[in-house]
């Protein structure tokens, strides 16, 4: 027999819950943009290479053009639409407009969802693939700007704003953006992002394996 | 992108009689491969079965020394595991070399054991390719084939297995725990991947319908002292030219023990056992490293434009193997 090839569903994006048709082949980027209108988050290459389509899921950075909507039903769901809180600004958001962090701005959503994640998991002290002692007992690697191009490497930029980009992220994780000074919560502060719950996540499962 | 159905399972036995019975249905894990592929029209399964949320998303320390990775670890959490990076920190590290922070959240380990070739032709399904329509051909032997494999290939076939993970995991013994509808199974990694031969369209020894359900990493000192070392054609992001996973354990400038591997030089992650053979005993120097390499690269069939492999897997080697009898000479 054929199974069904379309489903309702329900996606939670940005803390409301959206009820949808669709048909299984649609990615959760499609669903974003051509049914949801939400158009933030933007499209590529559709194929997991650029970065441009970058969402949180379950707090986690994801490509949302290889994610199929259908599958994304019952996670948690975060677009640049969700980062700021009304009229504040995330940190990395501010951070990116105070230090040029672009120039079309087309990949800046992206760049942004993933440069949050990225202060979250540095801050969980996941190594990365230039960090030179990933044994857990060398501690966490300080957040160079050779750390933060190897994180942030998922992300490309046709206008190559990489040099403003990494000075924006270096300063959010800092919690040292302009906006601190005027009175905007640091990253620390507007830490009960999603993406905390994914670092504490993997330290639960961390200490099970310890146990 | 042909139409398809969806099911998501809790359970692994519902899982496996899902595919049992359905053939032109295909497991679901993190997508990263398999929904590029369907795009492309490479993949066209007529079900999805989403095993996102299977109870196998655990990496377990047993009290030997080894550990068991479940099948839907995601590559960020098996790199980030401080097991893993105490006891094979190669294995991290060549989890970390592999794809995007992006990537790595969605990918699992059962899906990077399984992902295919990044070959070109085969991911074009407006060009013959004997791994996608047996029998049509390889136009990489006579086209472009600078990434292609450099050992164990055949006149059919030169496709490289493009995991980093794998070639870590080969290193250090892993052995594939899978279930089907009759029941369990287990593979030594090294017996996953087929040969190739005349049949590149089959690539692994897994029974029909197969779900991996985790890999076992036995106990192993020497790969506390271990390093994956990843060549590419830029600094991140890339996909392997050649790589090396190696551990060594040296006393006295002799090997006691060493583990070597290579990444991006055949169709499946190569475990190098006649460089392995000739370190051991041997004075830890350049000289024996070169050796080695030299040994397992006798057996090389390089193609015009990928002989550059045959030299750069030396280097790899020698250089690997050398910073590690430095560490272990401290």
């Amino acid at each position: 027999m054929t199974p069904p090839t379309s489903s309702a569903i329900t996606l939670h994006i940005n803390g409301e819950k959206r009820t949808l048709p669709v048909d299984h082949r649609t990615t959760l980027l499609d669903a974003l943009r051509e049914k949801l209108d939400l158009t933030g988050t933007k499209k590529g290459c559709d194929q997991g290479q650029c970065g441009a389509c970058t969402v949180l899921l379950d707090g986690r950075r994801t490509v949302s053009c290889l994610q199929l909507a259908v599958a994304a039903e019952g996670r948690e769901i975060t677009t640049i639409e969700g980062m700021a809180e009304g009229d504040r600004l995330h940190p990395v958001q501010q951070a990116f407009l105070d230090l040029d962090g672009y120039q079309c701005g087309y990949c800046t959503p992206g760049q942004i969802c993933s440069a949050v994640a990225v202060i979250e998991e540095h801050a969980a002290g996941w190594p990365s693939a230039v960090t030179d002692d990933v044994r857990p007992e060398a501690g966490p690697p300080p957040l160079t700007p050779e750390e933060i191009r190897e994180r942030m490497s998922g992300n490309l930029c046709r206008c190559g704003a990489y040099v403003s980009i990494v000075e924006a992220v270096a300063r959010a994780a800092a919690g040292r953006t302009t906006a601190e000074s005027a009175g905007h919560p640091t990253v620390e502060a507007a830490g009960r992002t999603a993406v905390e719950a994914a670092g504490r996540a993997t330290a639960a499962k961390a200490g099970e394996a310890a146990a | 992108m042909r139409e398809f159905g969806y099911r998501r399972v809790l359970d692994v036995s519902g899982a496996v009689a899902l595919l049992d019975a359905d053939p032109d249905a295909r497991f679901l894990g993190g997508g990263t491969n398999l929904v590029d592929l369907m795009k492309t029209g490479v993949e066209r399964p007529a079900r999805l079965v989403d095993i996102r949320e299977l109870p196998l998303d655990r990496i377990e320390s047993a009290p030997d020394g080894g550990l068991r990775i479940g099948a839907t670890v995601t590559n960020s959490d098996l790199a980030a595991h401080p097991e893993v990076r105490r006891r094979y920190p190669a294995l991290a590290q060549a989890v970390l070399a592999g794809a995007s922070g992006q990537l790595r959240n969605m990918a699992t380990v059962g899906g990077n054991l399984l992902q295919r070739t990044r070959c070109g032709y085969f991911a074009d399904v407006t060009k013959p390719c004997n791994k996608r329509v047996p029998g049509s051909g390889c136009p990489a032997i006579g086209g472009d084939h600078r990434n292609h494999a450099i050992l164990g290939a055949s006149d059919h076939c030169v496709a490289t297995h493009p995991s980093d993970m794998g070639v870590a995991l080969t290193a250090f013994d892993a052995v594939v725990s899978y279930e089907t509808a009759a029941g369990p199974g287990e593979l030594p990694l090294t017996d996953l991947y087929l040969p190739v031969g005349d049949t590149p369209h089959r690539e692994t020894a897994l029974p029909p319908g197969a779900l991996i359900t985790g890999v076992t990493l036995p106990p192993a000192p020497v790969a506390a002292h271990s390093r994956y070392r990843k060549v590419r054609e830029r600094a991140s992001y890339a996909f392997a030219i050649g790589s090396v996973a190696a551990a060594l354990d040296v006393r006295d400038g002799v090997v006691r023990d060493a583990r070597l591997a290579f990444g991006a030089v055949a169709s499946r992650p190569w475990r190098a056992t006649r460089a392995e053979a000739l370190l051991a005993g041997a004075p830890a120097d350049a000289a024996t490293f070169a050796a080695a390499a030299d040994a397992e690269l006798a057996a090389a069939r390089p193609l015009p434009d990928n002989a550059y492999k045959g030299t750069l897997m030396r280097n790899l080697v020698v250089a690997v193997l050398t910073e590690l009898a430095k560490e272990a000479g401290r």
